[in-house]
């Protein structure tokens, strides 16, 4: 990111705002004064390792799951606020590609981008039609599939209509589960140029969880890292890069290595 | 996010004499549309039989793909002569004009599906058919390999299966049975007096209870409850690829799945037929203590010397089929769920219903074959 842009980021509105948040199963303490700001227009990329609640996180945010304490808020208004309405806004705002893709096993790929658009009620069938082969245009699936069952798909090709379906409303505001893990180096690489460009073409805002190094590495504007059961470290890349944890020198050690063997390539 | 309030907030029409100006403001999209969409749409559909008409995009504020789809729309799915708009707008529009024209036209329908669907019908029965008898043919082939083989019997498995479809089922089949019990002592009971018969109530309750009842009470609840988990245990191992990883490591699925399944509920239900029965006639024993006066004492004494002993047999014989019938179809219907959500919910309606429908005709045939079996004439 250059310096211009980040001051831009600085300046732009929260989508997100997280205090001090604490979760807590049983004993076993997650989450503990944690709090993150989400800002319009960023993608933000969620680190730490496993067991450290980046996926207990995530389900907060998207009110899948309720914090023992602290508040969630998106959009400006609370996750938790018990207003129906509001809820139903909030949802139809924000898109979520999951890990596994989730799509209806029942429901063709077709039906599985229109489910959202029907559901609203104020669309006519042709009008859906438009669109879901718009979406399913933008994420580069040909028509001729449009007609198939999950289980027909190949990896890849379920991760990119799940992000067709998470795109359907033309949220503001898109959660990524994983959006690369399961995919080869190719799929991947083509799936973030894929991303970056609905992020152009849409202005969206992104939350993403990755272990992915190249992932998070092309697209991160921010890279929040949980360890110690909160926040430790928000901030471009370079600035996390040298901040001085166990977690931090041990993640970014393993990309290291992966340079030296491309430049031993060479 | 600014709320508008009628149609007319999303456009202008400006008329300075040469054109007509059509200028679109404000949010177009989906979110801000909201309930206005359609008349919108009728609107500008109106304004755009004008062909001359400017349409002047460059004041939206925002638009999402469900906005230019709209627009799409109202320009009868091409662009119109005199357009203006920002640059991140005509690429969206650039994507819709590129759209592959593929028509996603629906299937026809076949003139013969009649035929069709009963020839379905009939392939599904073999398929269904075929497939139990080569489950069957399997695990003959799993008995005499364990046989041979003593020290691999899944035993563990087995004795799970017994607490699990047995030892849990007690409760469920107590109450019923019980229930049974009573309503049948007091309807028989009623009528018997009229004849002053009372004393055959033992009779009455004893035979049908252990000879037909209590089987059947059993078998039903035990297909409903431990055959439906069992179909939908195979299938969700299905859909989670546990199926896969247990063959990938040499474990046999008839060996370490069905076979349990099978010998476990062929163990339990006669254990179940017994305790339902058992349930059964003290439920009728209480009636009629309570509407004949008859005396438990009484009712225990004569029970054996009114009820032929291969009554009881009989009984537990088709407990023992039932059992393993109902396994059998469980497993069956199991392994053949697709990984989908709705191939599972489809298999398990299936198994239970033809699990109770081939309890009933086993229990026919068993009245045919045995009809002189336990009857005093």
């Amino acid at each position: 990111m250059s310096e211009l842009s980040d001051k831009l980021m600085n300046d732009a509105p929260c989508i997100i705002e997280i205090e001090d948040l604490q979760t807590r199963f049983g004993q076993h303490i997650v989450h503990q004064d944690l709090s993150l700001d989400v800002r319009q227009g960023e993608i933000l990329t969620l680190i730490g390792g496993s067991g450290s609640g980046k996926t207990t996180l995530l389900r907060q945010m998207l009110g899948l799951e309720t914090p023992t304490a602290g508040t969630v808020k998106i959009f400006g208004s609370s996750r938790y606020n018990g207003n129906l309405a509001l809820n139903k806004s909030i949802r139809s705002r924000t898109g979520v590609l999951f890990q596994q893709g989730a799509l209806f096993s029942a429901l063709t790929v077709y039906d599985n981008v229109a489910l959202p658009l029907r559901e609203l009620r104020i669309l006519d069938e042709k009008t859906i039609h438009d669109l879901v082969m718009v979406k399913l245009n933008m994420v580069a699936i040909e028509p001729e599939h449009a007609h198939k069952m999950p289980a027909n798909l190949s990896g890849g090709m379920i991760k990119r209509v799940s992000l067709a379906r998470a795109l359907a409303l033309d949220p503001e505001l898109l959660f990524l589960d994983e959006p690369t893990a399961g995919l080869d180096p190719e799929l991947s690489e083509s799936f973030v140029q894929l991303i970056l460009d609905m992020r152009r073409e849409l202005g969206l805002t992104i939350v993403m969880v990755t272990h992915d190094i190249d992932t998070l590495a092309a697209l991160s504007d921010r890279i929040a890292v949980l360890a110690d059961r909160r926040v430790i470290a928000a901030g471009a890349l370079e600035e996390i890069y040298r901040y001085p944890h166990p977690f931090i020198t041990n993640f970014f050690k393993t990309m290291h290595k992966k340079h030296q063997l491309n430049d031993n390539r060479k | 996010m600014n709320k508008h309030k009628s149609v007319r907030d999303w456009y202008q029409l400006v008329d300075d004499g040469t054109v007509q100006r059509l200028i679109l403001t404000g949010n177009l999209t989906l979110a801000a549309l909201d309930n206005n969409f359609r008349q919108l749409s009728g609107e500008l559909s109106r304004h755009a039989q004008n062909t001359r008409i400017l349409w002047d995009l460059s004041d939206i504020r925002r638009m999402d793909t469900a906005g230019i789809v709209l627009l799409w729309k109202v320009w009868g799915e091409k662009r119109p002569d005199a357009l203006i708009l920002r640059p991140e707008h005509e690429k969206m529009l650039k994507r819709i004009e590129n759209l592959p024209k593929a028509a996603l036209g629906l299937k026809r329908g076949n003139p013969f599906w009649p035929i069709h669907a009963i020839g379905d019908q009939f392939l599904l029965l073999w398929a269904n058919l075929s497939g139990m008898i080569r489950m069957v043919g399997q695990l003959a082939l799993d008995s005499l390999f364990f046989l041979r083989h003593p020290a691999l019997i899944p035993w563990r498995e087995i004795s799970a299966n017994l607490y699990r479809t047995g030892a849990q089922a007690l409760g469920i089949t107590a109450l019923v049975g019980f229930l049974i019990g009573i309503v049948l002592s007091y309807l028989s009971s009623e009528q018997l007096q009229m004849f002053g018969a009372d004393i055959f109530i033992v009779n009455i309750l004893g035979i049908s209870i252990i000879r037909e009842l209590g089987p059947l009470l059993a078998a039903i609840l035990v297909a409903g409850r431990s055959g439906s988990s069992m179909t939908a245990q195979l299938g969700v191992m299905r859909v989670t690829q546990e199926l896969d990883a247990l063959t990938v490591m040499g474990i046999p699925h008839s060996q370490r799945l069905i076979f349990p399944k099978i010998i476990g509920l062929g163990l339990a239900m006669p254990l179940l037929v017994l305790w339902t029965s058992a349930i059964a006639l003290t439920g009728g024993m209480v009636a009629a203590e309570i509407q004949l006066g008859l005396s438990y004492h009484y009712f225990v004494h004569t029970l054996p010397e009114s009820v032929p002993i291969g009554n009881l047999w009989l009984g537990l014989g088709k407990g023992v089929v039932c059992g393993m019938a109902i396994a059998l179809i469980a497993c069956h219907f199991g392994l053949r769920i697709k990984p989908n959500t709705e191939s599972l919910g489809e298999g398990t309606t299936t198994s239970v219903v033809t699990s109770i429908t081939i309890v009933i005709i086993i229990d026919a045939i068993f009245a045919i074959a045995f009809s002189d079996v336990g009857i005093v004439r």
